[in-house]
């Protein structure tokens, strides 16, 4: 078996610099990697270019990176709910390239699968079109979109085992499923790290192939953004 | 009497047929799934990664790995299935979605709609707007007929960035039920009370009107 498992998060880390192009997995703060966000937010990078569904909140997860002004540019597809992020958008403080949902996850995908680029119909005829390729196929009209192409993969998962094995859990699969191995080096950090032997080979989500760091994160706060219930 | 959100709702609701997956976006669209025939067979999905959207939980029972599209708490079914954003995607792309309903600022005679981006105003992202409108089999957009100023969001060209073009099926508003032709939109249906005249000065765009509207049916 090939071992995965990295020490800590200072460890999973090692590589990682200014100016660098991230993947962040999650849908919210869904299924974020809170570890990894903590200690890039706390070290002395900065300038990164960001890739994510979203932008946390003003106090969580993504937005940890943009309170201390670490996100050069940020690629995402839906960025409400941060009052810093939008401060720093509208003075101009950080470049921001919105894209659709369906498109961004297509992106990271081919990039994981080795796709160059792809057509998909999402955004013909709207500014998203903007100075790319349009082709018809079927009488349908398509956009070319490219593969990301990014430094690191920063992903969460709820279980995982010594040679990189993943299980996700709910929706918190999202984007970390297909940033996985999407990025020159993928890190996974999980709720409950196992040795191999331990996870049911028919129950993985993602093969250890995709992930090249492994560790068991440190008390996840798991925090709600929207709670919403049922009357009794 | 115009028709409430509630009654907006419960009218798109009667597109829904057996067998059907379905998309709601926010807003208005949400509503849909309160309104659902017990005996119908149809299934929710919330693209960030879940078909079979259950009820919200009851307090105590949220957790924090099951959310919607909206960030919200929810719950599954027994016929529930998790899965990646891209897979998501793949089900509206690739066209397994048979239903899409959405609200929007405007959507013109052509079935172009503008649903994301008012220029000089806070932007805040598409979402999956546009990857849905731009593959779902049917989209239904709801929407009030008018904005605050009593402007009509039927138009002739839409003239806020677009999410997608050509692509609206149907349109229902508190006043109507419009479909899109090739020769614009098509007065099918009139809310209780609400005159035809009213909905024609409402409309900015191309109205073709039969002889005969009839008013809503609730069944």
């Amino acid at each position: 078996m090939i071992r995965k498992t990295v020490a800590d998060v200072s460890v999973a880390l090692e590589g990682i610099q200014s100016g660098m192009t991230l993947m962040l997995g999650g849908f919210g703060l869904c299924g974020i990697p809170e570890n990894l966000i903590k200690a890039i937010a706390s070290s002395p990078f900065k300038d990164f270019t960001c890739i994510s569904a979203n932008v946390g909140t003003d106090d969580f997860g993504l937005g940890l990176l943009i309170k201390e002004k670490k996100v050069k540019t940020m690629i995402g597809s839906y960025v409400g709910e941060n009052s810093e992020f939008e401060r720093q958008m509208l003075a101009n403080e950080m470049e921001v390239i919105l894209t659709p949902m369906g498109t961004l996850a297509e992106k990271c995908r081919a990039a994981q699968m080795g796709i160059p680029a792809f057509y998909t119909p999402a955004g013909f005829g709207t500014e998203v079109a903007q100075n790319k390729e349009v082709r018809t196929f079927h009488s349908k009209n398509y956009i070319l979109e490219e593969a990301y192409q990014a430094d690191f993969s920063l992903i969460k998962a709820w279980k995982g085992d010594s040679a990189g094995n993943l299980i996700f859990r709910g929706t918190a699969k999202n984007f970390n499923a297909i940033m996985s191995g999407a990025a020159t080096i993928t890190v996974a950090e999980v709720e409950e790290l196992v040795e191999v032997g331990e996870l049911d080979p028919n129950q993985i989500h993602t093969p250890g192939i995709f992930v090249d760091r492994i560790f068991q994160g440190a008390s996840y706060e798991k925090k709600i953004e929207k709670l919403t219930f049922s009357n009794p | 009497m115009p028709l409430t959100k509630e009654e907006i709702a419960k009218r798109i609701a009667q597109e829904l047929h057996h067998g059907y997956y379905v998309n709601l976006g926010i807003g208005i669209p949400t509503l849909v799934a309160n309104f659902v025939p017990q005996a119908l067979q149809v299934e929710f999905q919330s693209e960030n990664g879940l078909l079979g959207v259950g009820p919200f939980p009851m307090k105590g029972a949220e957790d924090a790995d099951l959310i919607n599209a909206s960030k919200e708490t929810v719950g599954t079914l027994p016929s529930s299935s998790f899965f990646d954003t891209a897979t998501s995607f793949g089900m509206i792309r690739g066209r397994h979605i048979h239903l899409t309903v959405l609200g929007a600022m405007q959507v013109d005679q052509e079935g172009d709609i503008a649903n994301w981006k008012i220029p000089g105003k806070l932007v805040k992202g598409m979402g999956g707007a546009m990857d849905l409108v731009a593959s779902a089999k049917k989209i239904i957009v709801a929407m009030m007929h008018t904005d605050r100023k009593g402007n009509s969001k039927l138009k002739v060209k839409c003239t806020l960035p677009l999410t997608g073009v050509g692509c609206v099926n149907q349109i229902v508003t508190d006043l109507a039920v419009i479909e899109i032709t090739p020769q614009g939109f098509c007065l099918k249906e009139r809310a209780s009370g609400v005159e035809v005249d009213q909905i024609i000065r409402a409309t900015e765009g191309k109205l073709i009107v039969p002889d005969i509207v009839p008013e809503i049916q609730w069944v």
